[in-house]
């Protein structure tokens, strides 16, 4: 029987269609993927059999019953269950605290502590999850907090799970070992509906896929009869990305240079261990890796917003460590960071505030104290231009630009500083085909007038197609530098998943 | 842009009807006629020259404090310290008044209100430093300074500078004299109307042209409006944040040109009481922007006058209630005015959403 | 020296723990509001309206209980718009608290003009009777609980949050609304029946403050609270959003006031308005000294929005 079937869920966001009339059927006790590329529209789906998001149209049928769900509490009654691409954890509580919340033993008005770290033990132990019940969240590995997030849904009887990309933040020991408790909860009876756009993931542990894209379910295919290249070819179903045109580079001297570099506070996957790296002018510099694995604090410890604990970081022989980000930006390094409505831009500022930020003190934009507002406008109106940015009016707000025309905004100030080290964290994250053309385009002429671009993604064909040399960071440290055409993606992912190449 | 502009000017409007419909119900519980009572409130302040002459007079702290609450928060800051500032601020201009009384008027003028803006800002610059430096938040250590700003200045007054038998100082020089606006324009004779208030529409166009036409205001706007992007682009948070409550207290500390030099021309203990809380309601109601803070200033001042002439029928404390009511309603309708305003955002999205 | 045996007297401990008393209940207030994630500057309005409704029920039934009572109806009533503005319409938590305290401020000028016609104090009142027990009554400090019932109840209300907030259900909710709201909404907590509930109970508690400080001064003076509620504030900070820890900061405080008014009464060469400013200095310095390792629950003082 059908453990679960949507039919015809449609879902609007705004101006995006997530969902269009998207059937899935899951077979009671199987393992059911469910692929897609980022946007396909994965996540909104399994938000609506979960109850957190109200589908526009479309029926939903457990057990093969119709039913209505309206709120979380509604699916868990049904016996689902969703752990969540961002834990749903609580740092400060413990193991057991986080299992029961919303469904404590009690003894009379007190929590039953005792019965429940019981039940937590029995469960963990009947299921392969092996854990302390008295641990604190914020002391556990990622690995181990997903084991907990499995065991709220076992203690509150779960039989149907939705794992969304679970995986994306596991080593590759971890990930097994996440099979191997998927294989058991098989066993006994489970169903279980992955979300993953890891193909060899696919393979391995489902049963069937359905592959969505751009809001369609597309197809339908047994695991064992498929093979990735079919399973990618409905995935991607439209021209390969345009190949970056690009001329061959010509890296000079070291401009950057990081060496035996520690910093961050805590013993974690992300805290730098170690790390020594070097970046040329005329060369783009890749950085390859899962992320929480030291990208950020990397970009941190470079761009003056995050202290060093030892070791060095030297720009053309001038040592910046510990220095003001104003100071760095000062000596000619410029800086697009990964979260552009946290920490690129001020919203609520116009383009042409927006577009002076960083540079906004001193000549020409600014004399003695005063701003000088002919040539801030006449600046935004030639970056307005020459970056393509919609709608054209530099007075309106920067919250009002989608997400790719804020990007260009911010690549536009970066670039108009003409920096001699570009430091770009995801720069095209969130972006649609036509904007990161754009970008990957003015990254090229950057590196060709002299630049040296440090460039931090978790795309790696973007990597591929970009970059004069990638390093791949793992776990605080920089675990190999190789030239695009020595690893292929699959190796990549590998290095980047913590195994050894080949 | 048109959307800006209603979120800008619809909540006051509203909030300020609402709360006078708020009062009326206290009016009417007490057993008076709203309209009967809030008509003798208007008549009565505005419909003589004596009662703008008294309105100006009352409104000009009020600019003061407002703007020292909205300077800081374009900053992001709250000050709830305007209290204790503009108390430190007007003790200074006295002293200055007092002691420097052989400085001609052209300098000593000058000087006294340099001494009130001073005095502000310093005792602004404590919490500044420790929100600064520290991350202690603000209003806690703000209030305290109320408190111990009026400790202080009670202890110096009693011990250092009272005239016997009362509790204000000996007068101040007649060298540091603001006229009475009575001098240009004669219909405010008998009013304590004076040119402080032309000293506040100076304070007002400073606030504009520093906000937004200076290096610093945009840094203090972008350190209010996002800390993280404004410390991404090299700004100096710390700096911004100390600077930013300083100056505001500074406003603050102007409000003792209005009394002290240009009507008592001494002193009193309490002589402001509650004007820096008012400042706060003139702040948000003016939307930190000077249009604004001078407008809600106004009716503040209107209903503080007001609210004397009223006082035989019902107490003039409705006044407060109904500023305090104005705040409530002006932040709960800006919510809902943005709520409105999204939803119809993403209707019409949809209706001309293509898959 | 004559003023270290005043300091470290039984009487100076008596005075502590009655001084205290308010701002105990002030605190325990502040720390199941904040821990729901609701930040709450108004202790102090909630506690002056507590104060002036305990006055009012006083004095229209002459029995202290009375007022108590309306100070909890009154103290929870405005917690309650707190929590609709907050809550509800999500606003500034902060500038919501102000605009209470300014409302608190105004209607209690308002009520004490109309009701008792005068701008600075209420009639007197009758306060709330000792409970006499023949024994017990005698021993110092303990006598105290007996003598004012209500400094029993903070007691009681100290070891009661600290059970409510860290073994029962409703606590587990509180804290975990308070510092994912999103993981609990996930798990079907209501996010928002839980916040108001928070809120509430600082109402309730806040205002029981205020009915301390009239019943215990049998009228109401205008601004009594005298900043109370922001040093109540202070000491829940300084008390790690915890019941216990909160309560042992308030008698910190309160040690502080009842150092100031020994320090008056027996006469320094300190003058007096300087002897007055200690517990304001103190709480600066003690919010200076401890920021570094405060950490509030992750939650608070942002408004949760419902996808």
């Amino acid at each position: 029987m059908n453990a679960v079937e949507l039919k015809n869920i449609t879902k609007r966001f705004a101006r995006v269609v997530a969902n269009n009339n998207v059937d899935l059927i899951v077979r009671r006790g199987e393992i059911h993927a469910v692929v897609g590329e980022n946007g396909a529209g994965k996540t909104t789906l399994m938000r609506i059999l979960y109850g957190m998001i109200k589908p526009d149209s479309g029926k939903i049928f457990i057990n093969e019953r119709a039913v209505n769900i309206n709120d979380p509490s509604d699916a868990i009654s049904l016996g689902l269950g969703m752990v969540h691409q961002h834990f749903m954890l609580i740092p400060v509580f413990t193991v057991t605290e986080n299992v029961i919340l919303g469904m404590e033993p009690t003894k009379g008005a007190y929590i039953d502590y005792k019965t429940a770290k019981e039940k937590v033990k029995e469960i963990s132990t009947k299921y392969g999850l092996e854990i302390d019940p008295d641990l604190k969240i914020e002391q556990l590995p990622i690995g181990i907090q997903e084991r907990v997030e499995i065991l709220k849904l076992l203690y509150r009887g779960a039989d149907i799970l939705i794992l969304d990309e679970p995986t994306a933040v596991l080593t590759p020991r971890e990930t097994k070992e996440l099979f191997k408790i998927m294989r058991s909860l098989k066993e006994q009876g489970k169903t279980i509906i992955l979300i993953t756009h890891k193909l060899d993931e696919v393979l391995e542990i489902s049963d069937r896929v359905t592959v969505m894209r751009q809001g369609r379910s597309v197809g339908v295919l047994e695991t064992e009869k498929t093979t990735k290249e079919e399973i990618a070819e409905l995935m991607v179903g439209r021209p390969v990305l345009f190949e970056v045109q690009k001329g061959k580079a010509n890296p000079g001297e070291i401009i950057l240079e990081l060496k035996n570099v520690c910093a961050g506070s805590q013993r974690r996957q992300s805290t730098l261990k170690d790390v020594s790296l070097t970046v040329r002018s005329g060369e783009i510099h890749g950085i390859a890796g899962v992320e929480g694995n030291g990208q950020t604090e990397l970009v941190e410890v470079i761009t003056g917003l995050r202290k060093i604990k030892s070791g060095e970081i030297l720009f053309r022989g001038l040592s910046i460590a510990n220095e003001s980000p104003r100071k760095i930006f000062e000596l000619g390094i410029a800086h697009v960071p990964e979260d552009r409505q946290k920490f690129g831009l001020v919203l609520d500022f116009t383009l042409y505030e927006n577009l002076i930020l960083g540079l906004h003190y001193r000549k020409p934009f600014s004399s003695a104290c005063a701003l000088n507002f002919r040539r801030i406008f006449k600046e935004a109106e030639d970056l307005i231009y020459n970056y393509d940015i919609r709608p054209r009016d530099y007075t309106l707000p920067a919250r009002n630009l989608s997400g790719g025309n804020q990007q260009k905004l911010i690549m536009a100030r970066e670039m108009n500083k003409h920096p001699q080290l570009l430091v770009a964290s995801h720069p095209t994250r969130g972006v649609d085909i036509g904007g990161i053309e754009f970008i990957h385009k003015k990254l090229i002429e950057a590196r060709d007038k002299g630049a040296g671009i440090l460039l931090v993604s978790a795309d790696l064909s973007e990597l591929l197609s970009l970059c004069d040399r990638i390093s791949v960071i793992y776990n605080g440290i920089i675990v190999g530098t190789f030239q695009p055409g020595e690893l292929n993606e699959f190796q990549l992912g590998l290095l980047m998943t913590g195994g050894t190449q080949g | 842009m048109k959307e800006k502009l209603i979120l800008h000017i619809i909540p006051p409007i509203i909030a300020v009807v609402a709360s006078f419909v708020v009062g009326g119900i206290f009016i009417f519980a007490v057993g008076q006629s709203p309209f009967h009572i809030y008509g003798v409130m208007f008549s009565g302040a505005l419909g003589s020259a004596y009662g703008w002459g008294q309105i100006i007079f009352k409104m000009t702290p009020l600019i003061f404090t407002g703007l020292a609450v909205a300077f800081a928060f374009r900053g992001g800051l709250f000050n709830i310290g305007a209290e204790g500032q503009l108390y430190i601020g007007a003790m200074l201009t006295t002293i200055a008044g007092y002691y420097l009384r052989s400085l001609p008027g052209v300098i000593l003028v000058p000087l006294c209100v340099l001494a009130g803006f001073i005095g502000g800002a310093l005792w602004a610059s404590l919490p500044a430093i420790l929100k600064a430096r520290l991350g202690v938040h603000e209003v806690i250590n703000t209030i305290m300074m109320n408190f111990i700003a009026y400790a202080l200045i009670s202890y110096f007054l009693v011990n250092h500078f009272s005239v016997p038998e009362t509790v204000h100082t000996p007068e101040i020089s007649t060298n540091a004299y603001l006229p009475r606006l009575s001098l240009i324009i004669p219909a405010f004779a008998s009013s304590p109307a004076n040119f402080s208030f032309l000293l506040a529409l100076v304070a007002l166009y400073l606030f504009w042209y520093i906000i937004f036409k200076t290096r610093l205001g945009y840094e203090i706007r972008a350190v209010g409006l996002n800390k993280d992007a404004s410390r991404y682009a090299g700004i100096s948070v710390p700096r911004i944040t100390f600077l930013a409550l300083s100056i505001a207290g500074g406003f603050a500390g102007l409000v003792g040109t209005n009394f002290v030099m240009g009507y008592k021309h001494y002193f009193e203990e309490g002589f402001s009481l509650g004007v820096g809380f008012m400042g706060i309601a003139v702040a948000l109601l003016g939307q930190n922007h000077p249009a604004g803070i001078l407008l809600a200033s106004f009716l503040f001042g209107v209903l503080s006058h007001g609210g004397l002439v009223i006082n035989t029928y019902i107490p003039k404390e409705l006044v407060d209630i109904l500023q305090a009511i104005v705040i409530i309603f002006m932040v709960v309708f800006d919510t809902v005015l943005r709520d409105l305003i999204t939803a119809k955002r993403k209707r019409l999205a949809r209706g001309d959403g293509v898959s | 020296m004559g003023l270290v045996k005043v300091v470290f007297s039984v009487s100076m401990l008596a005075q502590t723990i009655r001084i205290s008393t308010p701002y105990v209940f002030a605190a325990l207030g502040g720390v199941f509001s904040e821990r729901g994630g609701v930040v709450n500057v108004a202790l102090e309005g909630i506690m002056l309206q507590g104060a002036f409704c305990a006055v009012v029920g006083a004095y229209y039934t002459g029995n202290g209980w009375v007022g108590v009572l309306a100070a909890i109806i009154g103290g929870a009533l405005m917690a309650l718009i707190h929590g609709i503005v907050s809550i509800k319409y999500r606003t500034n938590q902060i500038i919501s608290g102000i605009a209470l305290n300014l409302l608190a401020v105004g209607l209690t000028k308002f009520f004490l003009k109309l009701i008792f016609q005068s701008s600075s104090n209420s009639s007197r009142i009758e306060g709330i009777p000792s409970i006499k027990l023949p024994l017990v009554s005698s021993i110092p400090i303990v006598n105290l609980f007996l003598e004012y019932p209500l400094i029993l109840l903070a007691l009681v209300s100290v070891i009661l949050s600290q059970i409510v907030i860290f073994r029962t259900k409703f606590g587990l909710h509180l804290r975990a609304v308070g510092e994912n709201p999103e993981a609990a909404c996930t798990l079907g907590i209501n996010v928002f029946r839980t916040r108001y509930l928070g809120v509430i109970l600082s109402g309730v508690l806040a205002g029981l403050g205020g009915a301390w400080l009239t019943l215990d001064q049998h009228q109401f003076t205008d601004g009594i609270s005298g900043g109370r509620g922001f040093i109540a504030l202070a000491a829940m900070i300084f008390g790690r959003w915890n019941p216990t820890g909160a309560s042992l900061a308030c008698l910190l405080f309160g040690f502080a006031d009842a150092l100031q008014l020994q320090l008056q009464s027996i006469g320094t060469t300190i003058p007096t308005q300087f002897v007055q400013m200690i517990p304001y200095l103190v709480t600066m310095i003690a919010l200076a000294g401890g920021i570094g390792r405060a950490i509030p629950p992750a939650a608070d003082g942002v408004p949760y929005v419902k996808e």
